[in-house]
């Protein structure tokens, strides 16, 4: 499994709140919460953002509340797969849960820039920023993890396991 | 090698002597808590599982209790999706408006948490329940659906910080300053992963609603649980509200901790968390002349009858300041009714202030005090993250509700003891 596109970037400690905010909570539809990701730190996202495309952040993302809106919000906008520093730990929980890939890489977090062109390689955990040429070694996906993204999410995964 | 206290809860949830920090486990699960927010999205989980009945009716609790009583259709849809499965799966300890409050400040009054229990929670806020040394964490929808099918989730075995509270706060310093202080001292992502454990004489001082407090907002330094031993304070308490019986679990002498923290609680300050992180904490003294709009006095962390109380001897014979709005919000019926009894609810509003059915309402921006660009709040609440109120360009300003009050009656952050 592999994922390719355009990197949109923040900070530290981006919280779910500003992830999606508990405003549109009243909505748990996965198509209309990505009309207003991101919305309160970057206005610009949901304008810009295109299928395949990667977050890279710094720590503690998805800190806060422990709405699965935020994932689901990310995945639905069309994000491929979230880089960070670290994860807050409902949020790493509720992405894989709902088959949302992210990765945890301090170096590549701090060193790939907005708008690179970034490659990732589930199966080896290798990100590949395309614009500057330079790899990343992420951990790579145990294939359990992979099997719950590939049925999108762990309740498919539980039934097709059977 | 020694456990801590939430390793032994844990390894004796998953049938096992030992349990290591990193240890990957299966659970049994006492509790399985969710809202008007996160069940839907639970519920729409479990209508795909191939398996649609509940483990156990009497181990899922479902308190409809952020946009409660009903903001709008959209969530009083929500609210209808909810108590249809309760209804359906005939679920025990399901609370409609006039019988809910916030859920962590319910649950532990209704009994329904107990020390040694093992409770996951839709709300980052399930932590709460480590004040009665339960082991109780915060999940999302999905792991919600999973729990309330199977009974089980699964869990890395956390390592521990250890909180080493001494001696006792001074007047105006309660749990929300000493949990403040420890999130400013090790920052907002300081225990991720983690269990915050506090331990010492210091305890011993702190009512349970302080222990409340404190543990409820772990989560705003990353950590998985907070957790306090049981002591007489605990057992007088779960007296008082449960007939469940329960095991206490204590950490080993020997049990191994990542940092160890000794807190002199004598020489805390009111303290006060500046937009737009928990972390970024001053003592009163630091604050500077900071003017407001509003004051909120409620939540999970802040809606008990000791704070309550606390707001009413503030109040008691002052008004608000001119052009400030004054929210306050009783976590439960039981706190509203015990507040009235009191006369608490009338110093309130004669001091100016309005009083609200239990809701989570403000705390996220959801209704009931929403905030205009540029506007200040100083609240009693746990997060003061961009937008969590109101407006993107609103402040809000985390603090006791002492100062919360003291706040309110002069229009600008201030402690009660600088009042006339």
């Amino acid at each position: 499994m592999k994922a390719q596109g355009t990197v949109f970037k923040y900070g530290d400690n981006v919280d779910t709140d500003v992830i999606i905010p508990a405003r549109y909570l009243n909505s748990s539809d996965p198509a209309e919460l990505a009309t207003h990701c991101m919305e309160d730190i970057d206005t610009e996202f949901v304008k810009k953002v295109h299928k395949g495309d990667i977050i890279v952040a710094n720590k503690n993302f998805g800190c806060g509340s422990s709405r699965e809106h935020a994932p689901i919000a990310i995945k639905a906008s069309g994000i491929s797969c979230v880089i960070a520093e670290t994860f807050a730990r409902i949020f790493y929980r509720n992405a894989i849960n709902i088959g949302l890939p992210i990765i945890e890489c301090p170096e590549a977090a701090k060193e790939i820039k907005a708008g690179d062109e970034v490659e990732i390689d589930f199966d080896s955990g290798v990100i590949t920023d395309k614009t500057t040429g330079k790899e990343y070694q992420g951990q790579p996906f145990p294939e359990f993890m992979q099997k719950i993204i590939k049925a999108e999410g762990l309740i498919n995964y539980i039934n097709e396991k059977g | 090698m020694g456990m801590t206290m939430t390793q032994k809860i844990l390894a004796a949830h998953a049938g096992l002597e030992q349990v290591t920090a990193g240890q990957l486990i299966e659970a049994d699960l006492d509790l399985v808590l969710g809202n008007d927010i996160t069940s839907p999205v639970a519920i729409k989980e479990m209508e795909k599982f191939n398996t649609q009945s509940v483990f156990d009716k009497d181990k899922i609790a479902l308190v409809p209790d952020h946009f409660v009583p009903n903001k709008d259709i959209k969530s009083a849809e929500h609210c209808k999706c909810v108590r249809n499965f309760a209804r359906k799966n005939e679920i025990t300890n399901y609370f409609e408006v006039g019988e809910m409050g916030i859920e962590h400040a319910l649950l532990p009054e209704k009994g329904l948490t107990v020390p040694g229990d093992v409770i996951i929670g839709a709300d980052s806020h399930t932590c709460t329940y480590g004040a009665v040394g339960a082991f109780s964490t915060g999940i999302g929808s999905t792991d919600m659906a999973a729990g309330m099918a199977t009974g089980k989730a699964w869990f890395k075995v956390p390592s521990a910080i250890r909180f080493v509270l001494t001696g006792k706060p001074a007047e105006w310093v309660s749990g929300k300053d000493i949990i403040l202080h420890i999130i400013g001292m090790i920052g907002v992502d300081g225990a991720l992963y983690k269990s915050m454990e506090f331990t010492g004489d210091g305890i011993a001082s702190l009512s349970m609603d302080d222990r409340f407090t404190i543990a409820n907002m772990a989560i705003e330094a990353g950590a998985k649980n907070g957790i306090f031993p049981v002591d007489e304070k605990t057992k007088a308490y779960l007296e008082e509200h449960t007939k469940r019986s329960y095991k206490v679990y204590e950490a080993d002498e020997d049990a191994e901790y990542d940092e160890t923290y000794t807190i002199d609680l004598s020489q805390l300050k009111p303290t006060v968390a500046f937009p737009h992180l928990p972390e970024n904490t001053k003592t009163i003294d630091q604050v500077g002349d900071i003017a407001i709009d509003q004051v909120v006095i409620g939540s999970c962390t802040n809606g008990r009858i000791d704070d309550m109380r606390i707001a009413a001897k503030v109040l008691k014979g002052r008004h608000v300041a001119q052009g400030i709005r004054c929210i306050i919000i009783p976590a439960t019926q039981a706190v509203y009714l015990q507040a009235m009894e009191e006369g608490l609810l009338k110093i309130f509003i004669e001091a100016g202030a309005i009083v609200s059915t239990p809701t989570c309402g403000p705390c996220l921006g959801g209704y009931m005090g929403i905030l205009a660009e540029g506007e200040r709040c100083v609240s009693t609440t746990n997060r003061n993250f961009v937008g969590r109120m109101g407006h993107v360009d609103s402040e809000i300003y985390l603090a006791s509700p002492a100062v919360a009050a003291a706040s309110a009656v002069t229009g600008r952050i201030s402690c009660p003891c600088q009042l006339k």
